[in-house]
């Protein structure tokens, strides 16, 4: 262990920003933060050698409460203003959700206790399926998935398992899917071991009819090795694909089945339902709409709804009603089931924090969540139009894209308006996302920003493309931000040689 | 709504400047026959005295692990969890935030991350770890297909008894796969990987060197899985293996039912570059002062898509971060202590279950479960459904008459007492 390097620091802590060392470069060998009982001394009976040291850092509670807080201090959150980062849906974190997860009869409940002792935990899980029934249009719900790209995992393998119940699985062999896909699309579709075909769509942002056809028949006059497509809709765009409805008519006619990207179905929720545009299964990140918190990358979760007839295939365990018990299905009872994803009933402290927003929100909240969503992302395309490149005329959907074609012609890239919007207090929108163009900015709001907010965040917008236009525009917002507690990060050095521990000197 | 700051007045004024009449315009894209009629058929809106009333009440209808003597393990631990460590994940600025993408408003989440990465390495021995999985049991699978990818083989071993949970995951992930075999017992030149379990599903402890020398000999790489993850305070380090994965919710995190929990990777320098997941790493910023990025990206599928290691990109973020700060209490002294509270914990439970009249301890040596056979032609689902009715949960059934049991810190003397005396009253 190196010693205490606090004091190293002397000097370079400023008003309430502090530097902090890491847990291992405090001065070590004094108590734990944790107070046992005495230990017994009793024989040890595990018959092998006790294990020596680990080199753990040694802190007291007041120590360690003092690292994580200072540490917090260093992070941007939506607590503290507008994050549009599009694709993400950061949207305002109940804290009545977090209150009713710690609830005791939720939190300290074990997944293998006998069902008769956890009624309450399995009514949660039976409401939340119905509530996502009802809101997709789509009756068989798996809740299992741990993630968005754990939900398309789900999904893609109840494609695949409906396939090989019919004895389809050699021949249909290809996933189609837009340019402009979330990149978790592709890499899913392989690790079911699908071949993906990538269909073009950088001229209109969206895909059409005629693209779609000449993928589909690419390599069989009938589509006869399609398996199926993996489309977002709204596409990462922020566009609804027009030609949903004839898209997905030919496809199912190839025998292919219609997985759709639910990232974005905050736009849509309480309003449209996914089933009545052609959707076979999607997932649903409960993280994104249903305002579970991300808590800097996780735990999210990714439920899946299918089509009746998908039903069968789909992962377990599910929950059933039989009169007033319930219980989980599992492998015995549904024999075409593609097996199980995840240890367990899947994020159930996330299923608890979606229910108490559902019910929260309501029919009618739910609705006006993507009508608010949907109202304040065409406000920002309306503004910013007029400083910053359009590629795809409106209206958009819960985001709305921009490029820095304007500002490349003096030599300001997106990334510099991404770190500029740093120094001036903000959350950057997704950037150089999707690939399908250059220097993209993808914006969502969300609906629990105010008109002021969004007010305040276009005036910043329209700020930086008149400082990028000016004298040393370049230069200036070359070298932002300057403010944060870091400026920009050298990644290229840390992947030349990764160092991705704490070694001692 | 509580939630929603715009007031119609505002949004009939946004409308005007966008310059459309009705919401509806802009939904413009839409097909007619994919809008609900009216509303979805589901309740309205309620306040959060109606809502905490209905969860509450749902919460009620569940025993749990904080009011009765409790015996449950396999694969999810009861444990103390110091109420410091939810409050520090209950900070917005970690609660709240994104995954950092834009590293210099994220330094917070990213050197918890870095002193996460640094707990696992060196609880496991390993070189190096990732910033977590979904929890164990996709570890293990993801570890199955980064051998396979590694030795370019199609075979995975199953070296010792395999919590039934992470097996089943286990064959999905490989099932769609062509060609993929999972078989028992030793690895052979065909094999991509042997995975041990240790305490394995029995609570039978495990050496790794008979593993280790299979492996070498096969050509294999050894995965070591560790759903106890406060063994590794008092059992040998696993450092022999390749990778060593597992759950880490024994540390900090609840048991909630099954989820989130936290699933950890470790691995050897060498195979880095063919990791599944999110890596951080230390670098410097523009006036050279120390900071962290997420790096080493072009395995991962926002860069490779479909040639990427894995899909994974939301992971246990928040998990990963109470962990790291429970560790940080708990440091070298307290972690230790804690492994061999678990220990004495489980030895007295032996001993008082092993006099309890047609009752047998399998186990010669555990860590904090193990298993017990009752009396011949006993069902073991019924015991504990008894055992339910007197307000105990009392393990786990296994076939034949068998019950894997488990003890914590946070079992007492007490809550053994009346275990064993209630189990003698229901096996009567």
């Amino acid at each position: 262990m190196s010693g205490d390097n606090r004091n190293e620091n002397t000097g370079k802590n400023k008003g309430l920003h502090y530097e902090e060392p890491l847990l291992w470069e405090y001065a070590q060998g004094g108590e734990s933060g944790v107070d046992w009982p005495e230990l017994q001394g009793l024989k040890v009976r595990t018959g092998v050698p006790e294990r020596e040291d680990i080199g753990l850092p040694q802190l007291s509670e007041p120590e360690v409460l003092r690292h994580y807080v200072r540490m917090s201090t260093w992070n941007y959150s939506i607590d503290h203003g507008f994050f549009p980062l599009g694709s993400c849906t950061m949207k305002h974190n109940p804290r009545l959700n977090e209150k009713t997860a710690r609830f005791p009869g939720f939190a300290y409940v074990h997944p293998l206790q006998p069902e008769s002792s956890v009624q309450g935990a399995l009514e949660v899980m039976y409401e939340l399926q119905s509530w996502l029934g009802e809101l997709t249009g789509l009756p068989g719900v798996c809740l299992t998935p741990s993630a968005g790209a754990h939900g398309e995992l789900a999904g893609m393998m109840t494609i695949r398992r409906a396939h090989e119940c019919r004895g389809q699985v050699e021949k249909r062999r290809v996933i189609l899917t837009p340019d402009s896909s979330h990149g978790t699309n592709p890499a899913t579709a392989v690790m079911c071991g699908f071949e993906v075909r990538s269909i073009p769509t950088k001229d209109t942002g969206r895909l059409t009819v005629e693209a779609f056809k000449d993928a589909l028949y690419k390599t069989d006059p009938q589509g006869a090795d399609i398996a199926g497509m993996m489309v977002t809709n709204p596409n990462t765009c922020g566009l609804f694909e027009r030609e949903i409805n004839e898209i997905a008519a030919l496809l199912h006619d190839a025998g292919g089945y219609f997985y759709c990207d639910g990232a974005n179905f905050n736009a849509l929720v309480g309003k449209v339902r996914p089933a009545d545009f052609g959707v076979d299964v999607m997932h649903v990140n409960l993280h994104k709409t249903f305002s579970t918190p991300h808590g800097g990358g996780g735990p999210g979760s990714g439920p899946i709804c299918c089509t009746e007839e998908l039903t069968q295939y789909m992962p377990v365990p599910v929950t059933v009603k039989d009169g007033d018990k319930y219980r989980l299905e599992t492998m015995e009872d549904r024999p075409d089931t593609l097996g199980a994803l995840k240890a367990f009933t899947g994020q159930f402290g996330i299923f608890v924090r979606t229910l108490t927003y559902m019910k929260s929100m309501g029919a009618d909240g739910l609705k006006q969540v993507a009508e608010d969503a949907v109202l304040n992302a065409n406000y920002l395309l309306s503004q910013l139009g007029e400083d910053y490149h359009v590629p795809f005329e409106g209206p958009c959907m819960h985001e709305c894209l921009l490029t820095d074609k304007a500002q490349k012609e003096f030599d300001v890239t997106t990334l510099d308006i991404a770190k500029t919007l740093i120094e001036r207090g903000y959350h950057p929108m997704t950037v150089y996302f999707p690939l399908v163009l250059h220097g993209t900015m993808l914006i969502e709001p969300t609906e629990t920003e105010s008109t002021s907010e969004l007010d305040a965040f276009i005036a910043t917008m329209k700020d930086i493309a008149v400082q990028a236009r000016g004298a040393d525009g370049h230069d200036i917002l070359h070298a932002m931000p300057h403010s944060s507690p870091r400026r920009r990060l050298d990644e290229v050095k840390a992947a030349r040689k990764p160092v991705l521990k704490y070694i001692e000197k | 709504m509580r939630y929603l700051p715009q007031t119609a007045d505002a949004r009939q004024k946004m409308l005007d400047v966008i310059g459309v009449k009705t919401i509806d315009e802009l939904f413009c894209d839409i097909p007619k026959g994919a809008f609900i009629d009216g509303m979805a058929d589901l309740p309205a809106h309620k306040g959060e005295i109606e809502v905490e009333r209905e969860m509450a009440a749902m919460a009620g209808k569940n025993m749990d692990a904080s009011s009765v003597p409790f015996f449950l393990g396999g694969g999810v631990y009861n444990h103390h969890i110091p109420a410091s460590v939810d409050y520090i994940i209950q900070r917005s600025e970690f609660l709240t935030a994104y995954t950092p993408y834009q590293p210099e408003i994220a330094q917070g989440t990213l050197q918890a991350i870095f002193e996460y990465q640094t707990y696992i390495a060196r609880l496991t021995g390993q070189d190096v770890a990732n910033a977590s999985l979904y929890d164990g049991s996709t570890a293990c699978a993801e570890a199955a297909l980064m051998a396979m990818r590694i030795t370019k083989r199609k075979k995975v071993a199953i070296g010792s008894a395999l919590n039934p949970e992470y097996r089943k995951v286990l064959e999905t992930y490989l099932h769609n796969l062509d060609d993929r075999e999972i078989m028992e017992g030793e690895p052979d030149n065909e094999t991509a990987c042997l995975i041990v379990q240790s305490p394995d599903f029995f609570g039978n402890i495990h050496k790794y060197d008979k593993y280790r020398k299979l492996c070498d000999e096969a050509g294999a790489l050894l995965i070591v899985v560790i759903t106890e993850v406060v063994s590794l305070g008092l059992l040998p380090v696993p450092a022999m293996a390749d990778i060593v994965c597992g759950d880490g919710q024994s540390i900090s995190v609840p048991m909630s039912f099954g989820g989130p929990h936290l699933g950890f990777f470790a691995c050897k320098e060498k195979y880095i570059r063919q990791m599944p997941g999110r890596l951080c790493g230390m670098t410097e910023d523009a006036d050279g002062r120390r900071g962290f990025v997420l790096t080493l990206s072009t395995r991962e599928q926002h860069i490779r898509r479909d040639k990427a290691t894995s899909n994974i990109c939301t992971n246990q973020g928040l998990c990963a971060l109470s962990f790291a700060a429970h560790m940080s209490l708990l440091g070298e002294t307290g972690f230790k202590t804690l492994a061999r509270l678990n220990h004495e914990a489980a030895c007295k439970l032996a001993d008082s279950l092993e006099k309890v009249k047609g009752v047998r301890v399998v186990n010669e040596a555990f860590f904090n479960e193990f298993v017990v056979e009752l009396p011949d032609g006993t069902d073991a689902s019924i015991v504990l459904e008894d055992l339910v009715t007197c307000g105990i949960i009392g393990g786990l059934a296994l076939d034949e008459g068998r019950l894997l049991v488990t003890a914590t810190e946070l079992t007492t003397d007490n809550d053994i007492k009346i275990f064993a005396e209630t189990l003698a009253e229901v096996l009567k």
